[in-house]
């Protein structure tokens, strides 16, 4: 297995076959603790305020019996002016075995990987990657389809600033999807032309021929910057409403990370459809990242460069 | 051993399960992945024949329990599916009992599930070389091997015939057959 999970494209499709496999058997037995890591530490290690995916994480490791620091930039040394390597390698220095980092700089954990012997897990870099919300999105969606080959996934919103987005897009091609991506001009971002993805302006003509509808959350910290002119205009446009979930084909998947913003991006009786699997993204967060987890420690450890690796 | 060997086998197991147990009212079969699911299942049917009541069944997979964690490739898993053990007569099903690291595993694993009242263990075959202190209460046959010896039990489920073969094979080729 891999030693670190920087970009989901550390993993080819038999490594997230392997993934949700393993997460699978965790599923089943949710809520059961197990001895597996009672040898190792892993630190969460967030440089930006996270709910879910931190208190996700922290629960995975604690169900498989790892010691769990939790380490926030703010009330730490950071706050002194110390710099990512000084404490990653103070952290090192106490003895851990898994880092798992949010930071608002893209390629912060692939950074830290050079500079510790641990393994690095990266949960969220700037508006680069997620590869654990990809692995749980893949997940969510592998429970309702028998195959990723030829599903039909449009992700709408604001990709330009998006990590999630960058993620499940290559998780989805890696597993065979095809991919949409719907946002107004000023939210795609630049290059997308090389993704490999159909790209569109208009949700309403894509609607009708989706198997899984995934709406980003319109990130209203960066709105003041004039990429939409008003969030009701979005909301108007590019929201998943009452009338435009009704054109979905029955069966298609609404999907959103979280933390929504009912009435923008999904409209607030949207979000309680039987088909929106918005709270089950939240519990198969933990499956995933327990199986990543015991993938990742549960093995000898990796030389990096050496035959395992990658 | 051949498939009418096996079935003798299981079927004397069955008979001793409930001879021991004054019947199989209490009785819980749980099947240690993959070959001991199948011959539990077996089991079970088997007792339903003989005492006519039907004898739970459960799959128990010890991936999470193992003791050589972080010495190897992590195992595959797959889930747990075990029924109410409070207060139950907990058989342990598996193929093979050899050093009897597994069954320390599944132990464990079946402690965490809850507090049976008495767990006993039932093996198709006993080839020796035990390395930790647990004995099989039902043994379908012993047989003596070499630790470069590999037993390869099929059952009919996955190999699509019953049999106990003993081959040999050379040294790191056992320690994967042995996963």
């Amino acid at each position: 297995m891999i030693k670190h999970l920087l970009s989901i494209r550390d993993l080819d499709a038999d490594g997230i076959t392997r993934v949700l496999d393993t997460a699978g058997a965790f599923r089943e037995n949710m809520g059961r603790k197990y001895p597996t890591l009672r040898l190792k530490t892993v630190v969460n290690f967030f440089y930006e305020s996270s709910t879910r995916t931190r208190t996700s994480f922290e629960l995975a490791a604690k169900r498989l019996s790892a010691d769990v620091l939790n380490f926030a930039s703010g009330g730490s040394s950071v706050e002194k002016g110390e710099s990512l390597k000084d404490t990653a390698q103070t952290i090192e220095a106490m003895g851990v075995d898994c880092i798992i980092i949010r930071h608002s700089s893209a390629g912060a954990a692939n950074r830290l990987a050079d500079w510790v012997s641990a393994s690095v897990i990266n949960a969220g870099d700037g508006m680069h990657e997620h590869p654990t919300q990809a692995l749980l999105d893949l997940f969510t969606i592998r429970q309702h389809v028998p195959t990723f080959e030829g599903l039909r996934v449009a992700i709408v919103g604001d990709v330009l600033h998006s990590r999630v987005a960058r993620s499940d897009v290559i998780g989805l091609q890696t597993m065979g999807a095809d991919v949409t991506l719907v946002a107004p001009p000023t939210l795609l971002p630049p290059g997308v032309d090389s993704w490999g993805v159909r790209v569109a302006t208009h949700l309403d003509p894509v609607l009708r021929e989706l198997d899984v509808c995934y709406l980003l959350r319109m990130q209203l910290e960066r709105q003041k910057s004039g990429y939409v002119p008003t969030l009701r205009e979005y909301a108007r446009l590019w929201g998943l409403d009452r009338r435009r979930a009704a054109m979905l084909p029955e069966r298609a998947l609404i999907m959103h990370p979280g933390p929504m913003n009912r009435g923008v991006e999904i409209a607030a009786d949207v979000a309680e459809f039987e088909r929106a699997v918005i709270t089950d993204q939240v519990t198969n967060g933990i499956a995933v990242r327990q199986a990543l987890l015991y993938l990742i420690l549960g093995g000898p450890e990796v030389k990096e460069g050496g035959p395992d690796a990658g | 051993m051949d498939s009418g060997d096996v079935a003798r086998a299981l079927a004397r197991i069955a008979h001793e399960i409930i001879e021991r147990n004054k019947g199989a009212s209490r009785v819980v079969l749980v099947g240690i992945l993959t070959r001991g699911v199948h011959l539990a299942e077996r089991l079970s049917r088997a007792i339903a024949e003989i005492e006519g009541v039907a004898v739970p069944t459960g799959s128990l997979d010890i991936g999470l329990y193992r003791d050589d964690i972080g010495m190897r490739e992590p195992a595959p898993l797959a889930p747990v599916r075990v029924p109410d053990i409070d207060g139950k007569t907990i058989v342990l099903v598996d193929d093979v009992l050899y050093t009897g690291r597994s069954i320390r595993a599944a132990l464990d694993a079946l402690i965490d599930l809850g507090r049976p009242n008495a767990v006993q263990l039932a093996v198709l075959v006993d080839r020796g070389h035990r390395e930790l202190p647990i004995r099989a209460d039902y043994v379908g046959k012993n047989i003596p091997t070499a630790h470069n010896e590999e037993v390869q039990v099929h059952v009919s489920e996955l190999e699509g015939d019953d049999s106990v073969v003993l081959g040999t094979v050379d040294e790191p080729a056992r320690k994967e057959a042995s996963r």
